[in-house]
């Protein structure tokens, strides 16, 4: 049998159909098909684990939700996503609630969730861990950046409720540690709507004041719905950018708050915070007298010691001081002798000058050069006198000898006659006739001129004719 | 700030003391920071003892400024308020 297509269906439109077979087109189908599921789904809750989260810049979120056996595809629009109170991840179990649909472009049902929850921990619980998780990976809660309180603040800040028992037990603290200090409280709302808001700003203004040494933010005890502002972002980034060291008393030894992590110091009670800001006043002032003390005592003792080293020295002087005395009256002595000495010897040498002076003068040469000056004219004469003398002397002498040489020259000879006779071949003198032959020729050297003679006769000593011509 | 300037003098004290104590230095310098340390001493003292108690609250009006107020006693403030938190 054929099937009756239109008896399976319960509301679908088809006006005047005939039991005939219907041929729908695919966005027909899709289209029965879609309004089915929101008929029969229009409201359901809905577990399951998120994957596949997208999150593209419309705002809409598009997303799996799985189990283990079957998936399914999500969106969640923009306004509903804005409701979230927490931050939406892969791996999440939420519960949700919303309605199936078609997305008819595509032929894909889905569910758009109109609100969502976590399963198993309140919305609140995961948001505060994603933010606790998302501000530690920034550093904020770094030790490193945690700042030392100042040791002697002038002024603290507080902020906390002037309602309660926080600020008294505070202010009670702090007057007995330290009546002196000023304080500045800057009052705020520590739960509720505004609070949040209120103690961010009370924590810039308190920085803006100025003067302000340190600060406490706190509260006393609460439930962990009453602490909740100070898990709040704006606080945290407050506190963390105090330039004033912030201590956090947010009362509860269990429950600790962001503010408490980012704090630069956390203190269990409010009581416990006045305590680690304020230095107790009589401490101080004992230090204070005890470091005076101990100065006057170090310089008095370093003056003693200098002091003794001085009167050392000054005695070593002292004593020195005696023996260069007695130096000095030796040297004294010593020049004293030496003057006396040096004295006596040049008495002596001025005596002796003095004698050599006198035999000097007595000896002066003056006499003597007169003397000589008469002496001189008178010698001089004599001088030319016995020159003269021999000059004559001599000459005569001279003459003399020239008359005997006069007399004894050949020359003269020959004035007396004689005649010199001379070999012409040997112009030797003849003095023997044995010296010469017959006809030899020999030269007469006359007073006067001279003969040429030829020997005509030689007569020999001893004969008659030679004796007789002498 | 009045705070951080004691600190100092405090902490310049302190060392000076140590110095004394140690003895190492030539007269002239011990005498020199030695003066320094009496004098340092002298004003701490004084500013304790001239510190006065001072207790403010930070208002904001109606322009949404904030400035100071002197804070009335504590049993001012703890008639005003029953609620406790």
């Amino acid at each position: 049998m054929k099937e009756d297509v239109t008896s399976r269906t319960r509301s679908f439109p088809s006006p005047g159909d005939s039991p005939s077979r219907r041929v729908f087109t695919v966005s027909e189908l899709t289209g029965l098909v879609r309004a089915s599921l929101e008929a029969d789904f229009s409201e359901v809750w809905l577990e399951g684990e998120i994957s596949n989260l997208r999150a593209p810049g419309s705002g809409h979120l598009y997303c799996t939700l799985k189990d283990d056996s079957s998936q399914m595809r999500a969106v969640i629009f923009r306004s509903a996503a804005l409701r979230l109170r927490f931050g939406l991840e892969d791996g999440l179990h939420v519960v949700a609630r919303g309605r199936v649909t078609v997305y008819e472009p595509r032929g894909e049902y889905q569910v758009v969730l109109e609100y969502v929850e976590p399963k198993g921990r309140g919305a609140q619980q995961v948001a505060f861990e994603q933010l606790k998780t998302r501000l530690a990976a920034e550093g904020l809660f770094d030790l490193d950046r945690k700042r030392p309180l100042p040791v002697f603040p002038r002024t603290v800040g507080i902020v906390t409720s002037l309602s309660g028992a926080a600020v008294r037990d505070m202010m009670t603290v702090l007057h007995r540690r330290c009546p002196v200090l000023r304080i500045i409280i800057a009052p705020v709302s520590v739960q509720g709507e505004d609070s949040a808001e209120q103690i961010t700003s009370a924590i810039r203004s308190l920085n803006a004041v100025g003067r302000v040494d340190v600060m406490i933010v706190g509260r006393g005890g609460g439930s962990s719905e009453d602490l909740w502002s100070f898990n709040d972002e704006r606080v945290v980034r407050a506190i963390a950018a105090s330039p004033i060291p912030v201590v956090s008393a947010v009362g509860h030894e269990t429950d600790v708050t962001l503010a408490d992590f980012v704090a630069d110091l956390r203190a269990p009670t409010p009581s416990a915070a006045a305590e680690a800001v304020a230095p107790v006043l009589s401490e101080v002032v004992d230090r204070l007298g005890e470091l005076t003390a101990r100065s006057r005592l170090a310089m008095s003792r370093r003056c003693e010691a200098d002091r003794q080293q001085l009167d050392l020295i000054v005695t070593r002087i002292a004593n020195v001081r005696y023996r260069v005395l007695e130096d000095i009256q030796q040297v004294d002595g010593a020049v004293a002798h030496m003057r006396r000495a040096v004295q006596g010897l040049l008495r002596q040498r001025w005596d002796k000058a003095h004698s050599f002076k006198h035999e000097l003068i007595g000896n002066s040469p003056d006499g003597q050069v007169r003397q000589g000056l008469t002496l001189v004219p008178q010698l001089g004469s004599r001088l030319v006198q016995v020159m003269r003398y021999g000059l004559n002397r001599r000459t005569q002498s001279a003459q003399a000898c020239l008359v005997n040489l006069h007399t004894l020259s050949p020359l003269g000879i020959l004035d007396r006659g004689y005649s010199i006779l001379e070999s012409v071949s040997s112009h030797r003198v003849i003095r023997d006739a044995c010296d010469v032959v017959m006809g030899e020729e020999v030269l007469a050297r006359l007073a006067k001129g001279q003969l040429r003679c030829v020997v005509t006769n030689v007569m020999p000593d001893g004969s008659k004719a030679g004796s007789a011509s002498l | 700030m009045a705070g951080v300037k004691f600190e100092q003098a405090m902490a310049r004290l302190e060392a000076i003391v140590a110095e004394l104590e140690k003895g190492d230095l030539p007269l002239d310098e011990s005498l020199r920071i030695f003066e320094e340390g009496i004098r340092l001493s002298k004003n701490c003292l004084k500013v304790l003892e001239e510190a006065e108690r001072k207790i403010e609250v930070l208002v904001q009006d109606t322009n949404g400024k904030k400035h100071l107020r002197a804070f009335s006693s504590d049993g001012d403030e703890r008639r005003d308020s029953d609620a406790d938190v």
